[in-house]
């Protein structure tokens, strides 16, 4: 009776304790009996005599047996019961361990509420996966804790449509998002600076890149993504994609001294003519440059007065200030708000990107990469830190991008030409380009919204989701959420999620790092994992590594390289 | 204690109810001890020994105290040989189950055992594996018979020493007890003190 070292010693999972120091459940080992429970508020199981409470967690993923189905559902509250309301003022002698014994799981016990997410088919192999659980299983179904299998079969295993993003916490099973599904609608990652969202990105970036369906073009801001960037938390240097996948991304770069500088090569150098910026760039620039509306505007005049492709540089051309009078009251605009625009616009001479007539057409360069299934890093070197740099290039770019996607996807429809190829465009400080003023109008917006009808979604990256338009934010499928602890960035980032309630607690007690919360249209229900480890030489060999399928895919793509230079050539 | 010995005869049935039956000792003094397991008849019924009585065989001739010139108690006895004929050792048995058809089951047996049934004393065996079922301590907490708790307790100490995983039985049985009791924690607190006595 007292010879056990435990009074209630469940079975205890192969390697004794976990990180923590606490024991835990081995997986597969029984509960207790649902006894009581609804849907909207989760089924409660009493546990058996065997378990006991301090072997569990809130957040433990749980299997509930009924007499059709098999549930998955997670443990969402752990309470103490009885079932004398005498105990609380007359409790037992637990001083004699037998007593305690004899008591702990009869007269008092332990009860835990689970939330059915879930139903698994009963049947394994028949190809059905599991699906939304929309009842609860019955009366004194039993209930175990979730082994590896179970997990497995609902997050999937890592094959070339699933991607291993991390682990749920305390298991080692993978948790593997569905990229199809993942790039059919935007992807939002957001969380505090200094949580995790430039390492969960790359990780995304190289599931998209090794499922192989869909192209990503990534505005590089810090130049963290093509070739990589130090890792100084971890003194290390984090890999980019560059280095990962060397013949499938392609870097182009906006300052090529930046680049020589850190002695790293990038495939092409980004030139934007005067002639590609529309009056719409000037539109959003408006905060950057804290331009005025009228000021703002005054752009469609001067494109109507000097056409489409000659406006800014023969705006800028002007010098002096009568000159710039004398044009405005003959575009009958208000002269100082065009003296204002004149001198902001200015500004942009600087940035040595800017040329005024360029042979090169970029965004052809770039488009022509993406069609051949490259994934495109657009560093921006010493312009990342300035944003008006990156909205004018990413907002140009992306635009001139979408019109081509519109193009080769309407003429698919129509019959000729083949589909083009998924793209998903990522961009940070996605607030700048998404806050409700201008969401309307930048042609990020008009991609957030149109979805997937052409084939071109987006990643936001962004530590305050709840400056991102409301209307942007409910198209976004699937969201990974780093720690944050705004009240408004939460609500925003759960805006219109089922069970908010319970995802909010679990989002505000994220740990600081390597820890997201994963919901939406990738995942069948929403889930804290520890991410997958991203800059050790191990996780290098692992991402690296194309999976079979598609190995023969990549060699095919070489193959059509290769043809097609030497096409060229000759 | 005598679970511990092999089954052996100590009585016979005399009066027997549904419920329950008295047996007459063969020996004085030898009833089986409060709240041990013993077992009657063909195919053998299981009970718990909840009333031990020692009397006259006529009812309308008291016993007379006889020991006052006695030394000691067996003095008495040495002096007065009559008396082990005057008097007799009944012990009453709560009937828990019965054994058919190779399974012993915690109900009552369709008949009560027949009288002058031999009645024995249940051995390890028979301790382990009725004892060690569940659901004939519902019968017995939820009998009338005088100190139940008293031979609740005593059962579950008694079938503990008398089986060889007498430990593992106990705490089963106080498992079980707990769930009869759950609603009454006062009762079952009383009842595990006893056993832990």
């Amino acid at each position: 009776m007292t010879d056990g070292p435990r009074l209630n010693g469940p079975p205890i999972s192969q390697d004794g304790a976990n990180g923590s120091g606490l024991f835990q459940m081995a997986p597969g080992s029984e509960l207790g009996l649902v006894v009581d429970g609804s849907l909207a508020d989760g089924v409660e199981v009493r546990l058996n005599q065997q378990t006991s409470v301090e072997d569990l967690k809130v957040g433990t993923f749980v299997t509930i047996q009924g007499s059709r189905g098999k549930f998955f559902g997670v443990l969402s509250d752990i309470a103490l019961g009885s079932s004398d309301p005498r105990l609380k003022n007359n409790p037992p002698n637990v001083d004699d361990p037998f007593i305690a014994q004899v008591v702990g799981g009869t007269v008092a016990f332990g009860a835990i509420t689970v939330v059915p997410n879930l139903i698994m088919s009963a049947v394994l192999g028949d190809g059905q996966g599991p699906v939304a659980a929309k009842t609860i299983p019955p009366h004194f179904s039993r209930a175990f804790t979730a082994t590896e299998q179970d997990v497995a079969m609902v997050f999937g295993s890592e094959d070339q449509r699933h991607f291993w993003i991390g682990n749920p916490l305390d298991m080692e099973t993978k948790v593997c998002l569905d990229l199809d599904e993942l790039v059919k609608r935007s992807i939002g990652v957001f969380g505090k600076s200094g949580t995790g969202k430039t390492f969960l990105t790359r990780l995304l970036l190289v599931g998209i890149l090794q499922g192989g369906r869909a192209s990503s073009l990534i505005f590089d801001m810090h130049s963290e993504y093509g070739w990589g960037a130090a890792d100084p938390e971890n003194n290390r240097f984090a890999k980019g994609l560059k280095q990962l996948f060397p013949s499938r991304v392609s870097t182009f770069t906006l300052d090529e001294e930046h680049a020589r500088r850190r002695n790293v090569s990038t495939d092409e150098v980004v030139r934007i003519g005067y002639g590609e910026i529309e009056p719409e760039d000037v539109e959003l620039l408006k905060e950057t440059l804290n331009l005025s509306d009228v000021a703002a505007s005054a752009a469609f005049n001067l494109q109507q007065k000097f056409g489409p492709q000659r406006w800014m540089k023969e705006f800028l051309d002007l010098s002096g200030r009568d000159a710039v009078f004398e044009l405005a009251n003959e575009i009958q605009v208000q002269p100082h708000a065009l003296g204002a625009l004149h001198n902001r616009l200015s500004r942009l001479k600087r940035f040595g990107f800017l040329v005024e007539k360029t042979d090169h057409d970029a965004a052809n360069s770039i488009i022509e990469h993406l069609e051949r299934g490259q994934h495109v890093v657009l560093e921006f070197g010493r312009y990342g830190n300035d944003l008006t740099a990156y909205i004018l290039a990413s907002n140009l770019l992306s635009r001139r991008i979408h019109d081509r996607y519109v193009n080769l996807k309407e003429s698919f429809e129509g019959g000729s030409g083949k589909e083009p190829r998924p793209l998903v465009i990522v961009i940070e400080e996605a607030h700048k380009f998404l806050a409700p003023a201008i969401a309307s109008q930048t042609i990020f917006g008009i991609i957030a919204r149109e979805l997937r009808k052409y084939n071109v979604t987006l990643m936001v990256i962004d530590q305050r989701p709840s400056a991102i338009d409301s209307e942007v934010m409910s198209q976004v499928g699937t969201r990974l959420t780093c720690l944050l602890d705004n009240e408004r960035d939460i609500d925003a980032v759960l805006q219109g999620t089922s069970g908010s309630r319970q995802l909010r607690g679990v989002l505000s007690r994220l740990e600081s790092k390597q820890q997201a919360l994963i919901f939406g249209h990738a995942l069948p229900m929403p889930l804290v994992v520890r991410t997958r480890d991203y800059g050790s030489p191990e996780s290098y060999a692992s991402l690296s590594r194309l999976p079979g399928a598609l190995a023969e895919d990549t060699t095919e793509t070489n193959k059509e390289r290769l043809e097609r230079e030497i096409a060229d050539l000759f | 204690m005598a679970n511990q010995s092999g089954p052996h005869r100590i009585g016979e049935v005399v009066e027997a109810t549904s419920t329950s039956f008295v047996a007459q000792c063969y020996t004085l003094y030898n009833a089986p001890p409060l709240g041990s397991l013993v077992r009657a008849g063909d195919p053998p019924l299981h009970g718990v020994v909840y009333r031990v009585t020692t009397e006259p065989l006529d009812a309308t001739r008291p016993v007379l105290a006889r020991g006052q010139a006695a030394a000691s108690e067996e003095e008495v006895f040495r002096d007065n040989p009559q008396l082990e004929r005057l008097l007799t050792s009944r012990f009453e048995v709560l009937i828990l189950g019965h054994h058919v058809q190779g399974v012993d089951l915690p109900v009552l047996p369709p008949q009560p055992p027949r009288v002058h049934a031999f009645v024995f004393t249940s051995d390890a065996e028979d301790v382990a594996r009725f004892a060690g079922g569940a659901g004939w301590l519902r019968t017995l907490l939820s009998s009338s018979i005088p100190a139940a708790d008293q031979v609740v307790a005593a059962c579950l100490r008694g079938a503990a020493s008398a089986v060889p995983d007498g430990d593992g039985l106990l705490l089963n049985s106080c498992k079980e007890l707990a769930g009869e009791l759950a609603a009454d924690l006062p009762r079952l607190n009383a009842i595990l003190r006893m056993v832990r006595q």
